[in-house]
């Protein structure tokens, strides 16, 4: 049996949104070298929707897929739908994750959070996360 | 598909297999049986024990046949504790970089009441005899000490530290399960009073070991049952693993010399290539190694992705990282080098096994070049670094 499903190796083979969006407005960047795992996005948002995002990685196979797959998740969406992205969703598209790699879906909903929390920031904007998108 | 991964296990060789097989069909008495096909089988068993106390220059009651390397490490451990106990000591020496089976039997042992005192590993991945010479009590009942790393390779210096042992009438106990099958190993010469082994890592099969005991040196049962062993390891004996690590054994020994020969070539081309790779770092002195062994650590990226992508590429090798063990913390042996966890996360080991050939080598440097670029190049770590926001370690 293999270590991880096909659509983890696809998007740790071929990430999906790999690199750096030079007019973010929204960036966020969570995990510490000390772990192994480091992530960072950027978005670009207009009119409320996710226009654009794309990310970095300093991880494991499943983290690098993790990221990818949550970027797709994401990409073209209203904010307050990103928002809601969690960790269950990263992993269930994913065909699943071994149990101790659940930590790298984790990370990626708190780095999709913590760009979404700087664009807030940046923009004074709220977003609404409690009603229907 | 290269490799590179003999530290984790060998592939059997022909000969192992053939004789493995070969006992199987042919010898499957019980050796404690009178008649005469278990009286052949204690024929093969006894002539594999004579075969590897000759090669390690024991005698054959000395050799105590084990499921493996982990087994021997707990057995020698857990003797000499008994035995010390006996007599108030209640204090081992070994170092922070031995492998689990050492590290962990010391953790049980340190929950009855021993102390541990663990010396230092240099950043060079060496011990140093007068550390070793300077932790030892009067109440010391054992020190333990591997003959060469697992991830890192790196050969201590054995003999040095069994004479101190020696002096001081102190038993030593060497885990050797890297270094049997590899480097040429005396252990009378070299003062050591217990040896553990492993028979996968030397191209036989998994699952059998031994463990060295000089004569004198009473062994604690760690199964108790039948008087196989001397009455040390009760169980019906694995004779056709048995034979065929002899077998193995005995072919790597014939072979050493010229095995060592071009390993060390093909590891130095190996080191020489890595090198090329900027904020990279070789871990462990570049000669006091396991001929087959090279480990590199590299800045700005994590050890998974580089193994799996090498997979890829047809290269099989592994890494200290937290993500390959299921663990959140790197390799304990780069630690205690003194490497940080921000680094430690990069490793790579490459083991390789005679079959390498130069082509293979520029291959592998081919590979992991390109990998280490690509992984760097969507790496936050690396960017940080680049832009000066962080400082390079390496």
């Amino acid at each position: 049996m293999a270590l991880y499903s096909e659509k983890v190796m696809d998007h740790f083979r071929n990430p999906r949104n790999v690199g750096v969006i030079e007019d973010a407005n929204g960036i966020g960047e969570v995990g510490n070298a000390k772990c192994g795992d480091i992530m960072k996005m950027y978005l670009k948002i207009e009119d409320d929707v996710i226009q654009d995002v794309k990310f970095e990685t300093f991880g494991c196979g499943s983290a690098i897929a993790s990221s990818s797959m949550a970027t797709e998740l994401i990409k073209g969406k209203p904010v307050a739908d990103a928002m809601k992205l969690t960790n269950k969703a990263v992993a269930e598209a994913l065909d699943g994750l071994p149990d101790y790699k659940m930590h790298c879906s984790v990370l990626a909903e708190e780095a999709i959070q913590s760009a979404l929390e700087d664009y807030q920031q940046r923009t004074g904007k709220r977003i609404e996360n409690g009603g229907n998108a | 598909m290269i490799y590179a991964d003999n530290a984790a296990t060998t592939q059997m060789s022909d000969t192992a297999l053939a004789t493995m097989t070969a006992v199987m069909k042919e010898t499957w008495g019980n050796p404690s049986s009178l008649y005469g096909v278990g009286q052949r089988a204690k024929e093969v068993l006894e002539e594999a024990r004579a075969t590897i106390a000759d090669i390690i220059g024991a005698e054959p009651r000395e050799i105590l046949f084990t499921s493996g390397g982990s087994e021997a490490d707990n057995q020698a451990i857990l003797s000499a504790a008994r035995l010390g106990e006996k007599s108030g000591k209640k204090h081992i020496v070994s170092s922070a970089f031995e492998h689990h089976a050492v590290l962990h039997t010391l953790k049980r042992l340190e929950a009855e009441g021993f102390q541990v005192t663990l010396v230092d590993v240099h950043s060079d991945g060496l011990i140093r005899p007068e550390e070793v010479r300077d932790a030892i009590r009067e109440d010391t009942c054992l020190v333990t000490i591997m003959y060469a790393n697992n991830e890192i390779g790196t050969i201590q210096p054995i003999r040095e530290i069994g004479e101190i042992c020696r002096e001081k009438k102190v038993l030593f106990h060497t885990d050797a399960v890297q270094a049997v099958g590899h480097v040429p190993i005396d252990v009378k010469a070299e003062n050591i009073d217990m040896l553990s082994a492993s028979a996968h890592k030397f191209h036989g099969p998994k699952g059998v070991g031994f463990l060295y005991a000089r004569k004198g040196i009473r062994l604690t049962s760690l199964i108790e049952g039948g008087a196989q062993e001397r009455g040390k390891r009760a169980g019906t004996e694995n004779v056709a693993g048995i034979a065929a690590m002899a077998a193995a054994l005995r072919e790597e020994n014939a072979h050493m010399a010229e095995n060592a020969a071009h390993l060390t070539e093909m590891r130095d081309l190996l080191i020489a290539g890595l090198r090329g790779i900027p904020h990279g770092d070789l871990n462990g002195d570049a000669r006091r190694r396991l001929p087959g062994n090279v480990n590199f650590c590299f800045e700005g990226i994590e050890g998974e992705s580089l193994l799996l992508l090498l997979d890829d590429k047809g290269i099989q090798a592994s890494s200290g990282s937290a993500c390959t063990s299921g663990d959140l913390d790197p390799s304990h042996v780069l630690l205690a080098i003194g490497r940080v966890h921000d680094v430690a996360h990069g490793s790579l080991r490459l083991s390789i096994g005679p079959e390498i050939t130069a082509e293979d080598v520029k291959t592998i440097v081919g590979a992991v070049t390109e990998v280490v670029t690509y992984l760097r190049g969507f790496s936050p770590i690396w960017r940080d670094l680049m832009s000066g926001k962080k400082e390079f370690i390496l």
